[in-house]
This record gives structure tokens, C-alpha cells and sequence, in this order.
């Protein structure tokens, strides 16, 4: 927010200023007439200033544009458009951009809830069979049989548990 | 399953009231998920949300809490059919005008929904009648177990679930409760209480989410921020605002009653007469109406046994269900004939009013 007087959303001059303190945190927006009416915030019934506050932390000035995302070919400007990113990766890509947004946005910057432990056992599986087949690759490249005999071995056993978690 | 046979068969939200449910309606928690390395619904091809939606049919259909599940894509439904399920809270606005590839899964008793391909790939629901948040964060928290069996949930160790929109990540949890809250309306409290609410970090919206408006004095309190809080502490906190919001509006009710009972009574009687004999209403109107008149159970100046009615006409006086009775689309003005029609024929029968201050307890 280089410069309070312009609305946060459109740039016009601001004339409407807003704080509110969620969790103890000072939150401030800057909007012009218009913005302030399109986004309710005139209406008592509510209106989300976490919406608000995303978009106010898209001011051009923030991070530097024209990253985007390998994965999913998102660029930093699509983000501005739609206030949504394009694909998981665009976490990691996108993280310069995102830290400051996530610690105005929500009370901490770390998740404390819910781990998905099944799918990460899962993956972890499958990352360790990654890791042997390519051992494996290597091994034989290498004409190193005994290695490659054993990791053999170990990518069936650990297939074997693969099979196990999807069948449960 | 079949819609018709899904707005025919009674629901968690249309038949379950009590006096359990006098000012929280309905509690909901909704899961925001998604599956790692696929682009995000609103960004992705129409080939791979395709891939998705098959995907996730898959691994839906599979859970035991979605036996038998109604499940359809959004385009197969007809306008007025998308419009039923926005009204019964099953699926969402943003949902019912989507682009190809969107869908949904319905339980069978409609307490379970799952949207396909709205901004995230899953977002999963559960509605519960009157003030359950545990148990309502205990069912959609086994639902979403059963799911990461066979998803791959896209997780961050650090950022937890990620979702298309940073304002859900993390837990990708929203919990919110449906509050019936006249008498704060009434004594013009509402603004006080949703400034209060939001400096707790919880927002108040109208009856149907985002932009919405509160007719009906029936209001969406939910938590506004995801991370850095777990699931449980997120669900003690809303609790807690919740309870105190009860509190403000029992002490209004109180209130109201002691300055000016006659007042209150007026506005109650009135809506009776009104919902007895009126030929054109339009759904604010009508949903204001019943509202005084929800509150006139609660005060006694009703039998509780026409609870279930109100909640229910809460409901079915919206343009939706009205249509669908009349079995097809209809103008506006025509709505509003319809509707004043059906409500004299369910009001004919309700029993008129007593008015005493010692009903209320």
C-alpha cells in the first residue's frame, strides 16, 4: 500500500477507510465510493474482508511479476484476474508473493489441523519406490548385480505395502 | 436416485426441528479438498476437469456414507432444479452456474453433499439440524478419512490442504451455523453484534452465503480464517461466539417483552393475519412473515407443533420449491399469487394466537 489515497481494489481516490482488528490484528483498507458499495461494506449484513484484503495485497508494486508456475503455466498476473490460483504447485511458485498475503489473512502462517496421514503414508511409498527403481537403473548400468539383486528385493516388499494401503 | 424423489423424501432440513432448533437452525461444515498435481477447477481444461469429476464419483461413491448417493452433473439439471438444491443448501450459487464438468453427490437422507469441480475439486458437507458442530465436524471428518483412502489429497506440510483460493487454506474448513435472530433485528442490535462477531474472526452472512440478503432475520455465522488454528479449536471458538450470540438474542427477547409486550404482539398477530389471508406475497416478505411468526413459537403464542410447519415453509416459500410444485417456471407476479395461495391453505388450520408474557418461561 505505497500510496493510502488510492482506493485498493481500482485506484481511484480513496474515500472510504476501514480498519477492523480480527485476532488482534490491525487490518486497514482503502476504498474508493464505488468499490466500497460493490464490495458491501456499507452493508451491515457483511461482507468479507478477507476477500478485501486479497485483493488489496495485489497492488503491482508487491513481488515481482512475471513468475509463473511450471506446473500449471499460472502466471502472477492470472492471480490478480482471478484471485485464485491454477494448481497446488502454485503454492511453491508463488511463495515470495503469498507470505505476507497469508499473515494478514489468517490468524497464524502454519498449519496446526488435519494431516491427511493415509495419503502421505502413501506418497512417502511411493517416493521411496521412485528412489529404488532408479538404485536399481543404476546398479545395473553399473553391472553391479548383488546391488541390484537387493534393490529388487526391497521394490517388491514395498510395493507389497502399496498394495496393502489401497486395499484397506 | 432422482431429484424428484430427493425433494419428495424428507431431509435433515426440512423435517427435523425441534425446540432444540429455536435459534440456531442448522449447522454446517464444509471441506475444502483437492487432489495433488491436478490444476484447480476454475483453471484446468475441460479434459482434465473431466478426469476429475470421474475421479472423485469414484472414490465418493465408494464411502459408505454416500450409499446410494443421488449423483448427477450440474449440466444434466434443469434451471429450476439447480435453484432447489441452492435452496436446500446442498449445493452452492457459484456451483448451480458452473461450466461443464461440475457435479454433485447427495446422501440420501441430504445431510452429506459433496460439489465436484466448483473452485476446489471436492468441497465436502454435512448439514445437521439445531446446534451440532461437534458432531457435525466428527461426520464430515470420518467422510473426508474414508475419501484419503483413495485420493491423493494435495498437502502441504506446513500450509496444510491447499485450495484454489488462499483464503481457505490450511484446514480448508468453514463452519458456520444458521441463526434465527429477530429480536436483535428488531431492537437494530444486528450491526453491534456483526461488528462484534468480526473482531472474533467469525463473519455474519445472509440466509445464502456471500452477498446475500438476511430476510427473515435468519443470518450465516462461520469462521474467516483456516490456518494456523486446527479443525477443533477453529469449531470451540465459533461455539463459543455462537453461545454468546444466543445469549444477546434471548436477553433482546426478554427485553422486548418487558418495554413493550404489545408491540411485540402487534407485529406477531399481524404476520398471522397477513400469512391467514393475504393474495400476493413476494419471498422477503413471506420469509419476514414466518420469521415473526417462528418467534411467536417460541414465545409461546403458538403450540410448538407448528414449528415444523414454519421451518419447513421457510423453505418451500422460496421461487424454487414454489415452481416446482406448479411443475414448471412461472412469472414473478404469478409466483407471488402462488405462494400467498399456498400459505392461507397451510395457515387455515394453524390455531390462533395467545398472547400471555407468563407463556414465556
Amino acid at each position: 500500500m505505497a500510496n493510502p489515497l488510492k482506493c485498493d481494489v481500482c485506484e481511484k481516490p480513496a474515500t472510504v477507510h476501514l480498519t477492523q482488528i480480527v485476532n488482534n490484528k490491525v487490518h486497514k483498507v482503502d476504498l474508493c465510493e464505488e468499490c466500497a458499495q460493490a464490495k458491501g461494506v456499507t452493508d451491515p449484513s457483511g461482507f468479507s474482508l478477507a476477500d478485501l484484503l486479497l485483493k488489496a495485497s495485489l497492488n503491482p508494486e508487491t513481488g515481482a511479476s512475471g513468475v509463473s508456475c511450471e506446473q500449471c503455466g499460472f502466471t502472477q498476473n492470472d492471480f490478480k484476474k482471478h484471485g485464485r490460483f491454477g494448481c497446488p504447485a502454485c503454492y511453491d511458485s508463488f511463495k515470495g508473493m503469498l507470505d505476507p498475503m497469508l499473515d494478514n489473512m489468517h490468524k497464524g502462517t502454519a498449519h496446526t489441523g488435519k494431516v491427511p496421514s493415509r495419503a502421505l503414508e502413501r506418497k512417502s511409498l511411493y517416493d521411496r519406490l521412485n528412489k529404488l527403481e532408479l538404485n536399481l537403473n543404476d546398479a545395473v548400468k553399473a553391472e553391479n548385480y548383488e546391488e541390484a539383486a537387493r534393490c529388487r528385493d526391497e521394490i517388491n516388499q514395498v510395493k507389497q505395502s502399496v498394495g496393502q494401503t489401497h486395499a484397506r | 436416485m432422482t431429484i424428484a424423489s430427493l425433494i419428495a423424501t424428507p431431509s435433515e432440513l426440512t423435517d427435523a426441528t425441534s425446540s432444540k432448533t429455536a435459534i440456531v437452525l442448522m449447522t454446517r461444515v464444509r471441506l475444502a479438498r483437492n487432489l495433488s498435481g491436478k490444476s484447480f477447477p476454475g483453471w484446468a481444461e475441460k479434459a482434465e476437469r473431466a478426469a476429475v469429476l470421474g475421479a472423485c464419483r469414484e472414490a465418493v461413491s465408494a464411502a459408505p456414507q454416500m450409499k446410494r448417493a443421488l449423483s448427477v452433473s450440474i449440466d444434466e439439471l434443469t434451471e429450476l432444479e439447480r435453484m432447489i438444491l441452492v435452496e436446500r443448501h446442498l449445493i452452492s450459487r457459484e456451483l448451480s452456474g458452473s461450466k461443464g464438468g461440475a457435479g454433485v453427490m447427495i446422501s440420501k437422507d441430504q445431510a452429506f453433499s459433496v460439489m465436484i469441480n466448483e473452485e476446489d475439486h471436492l468441497r465436502i458437507q454435512v448439514l445437521r439440524s439445531g446446534f451440532q458442530l461437534k458432531k457435525a465436524w466428527n461426520a464430515i471428518n470420518d467422510l473426508d478419512s474414508d475419501l484419503e483412502e483413495r485420493l491423493d489429497y494435495a498437502f502441504s506440510p506446513t500450509l496444510g490442504y491447499l485450495t484454489a483460493c488462499p483464503t481457505n487454506l490450511g484446514t480448508g474448513m468453514r463452519a458456520s451455523a444458521m441463526m434465527h435472530l429477530p429480536a436483535l433485528v428488531i431492537s437494530n442490535q444486528m450491526e453491534k453484534v456483526v461488528r462484534a462477531v468480526n473482531q472474533l474472526g467469525m463473519v455474519v452472512r445472509g440466509l445464502f452465503g456471500e452477498g446475500s440478503d438476511a430476510s427473515g432475520s435468519i443470518f450465516q455465522i462461520s469462521n474467516q480464517t483456516t490456518l494456523g488454528e486446527s479443525e477443533e479449536e477453529i469449531i470451540k471458538r465459533l461455539g463459543s461466539v455462537l453461545d454468546s450470540i444466543i445469549e444477546h438474542e434471548v436477553n433482546a427477547r426478554a427485553k422486548l417483552l418487558e418495554a413493550d409486550s404489545n408491540k411485540l404482539f402487534d407485529k406477531i398477530g399481524r404476520a398471522y393475519g397477513i400469512l391467514q389471508n393475504s393474495h400476493l406475497l413476494s419471498s422477503s416478505e413471506a420469509m419476514n412473515l414466518l420469521s415473526l411468526l417462528r418467534l411467536g413459537v417460541d414465545l409461546h403464542v403458538f403450540p410448538d407443533t407448528a414449528r415444523s410447519l414454519i421451518d419447513r415453509l421457510l423453505i418451500e416459500a422460496q421461487p424454487g420449491h414454489l415452481q416446482h410444485v406448479q411443475k414448471g417456471e412461472i412469472e414473478p407476479t404469478q409466483r407471488d399469487l402462488l405462494r400467498a395461495t399456498r400459505l392461507r391453505a397451510e395457515f387455515a388450520n394453524v390455531g390462533g394466537p395467545t398472547f400471555t408474557i407468563n407463556g414465556q418461561n
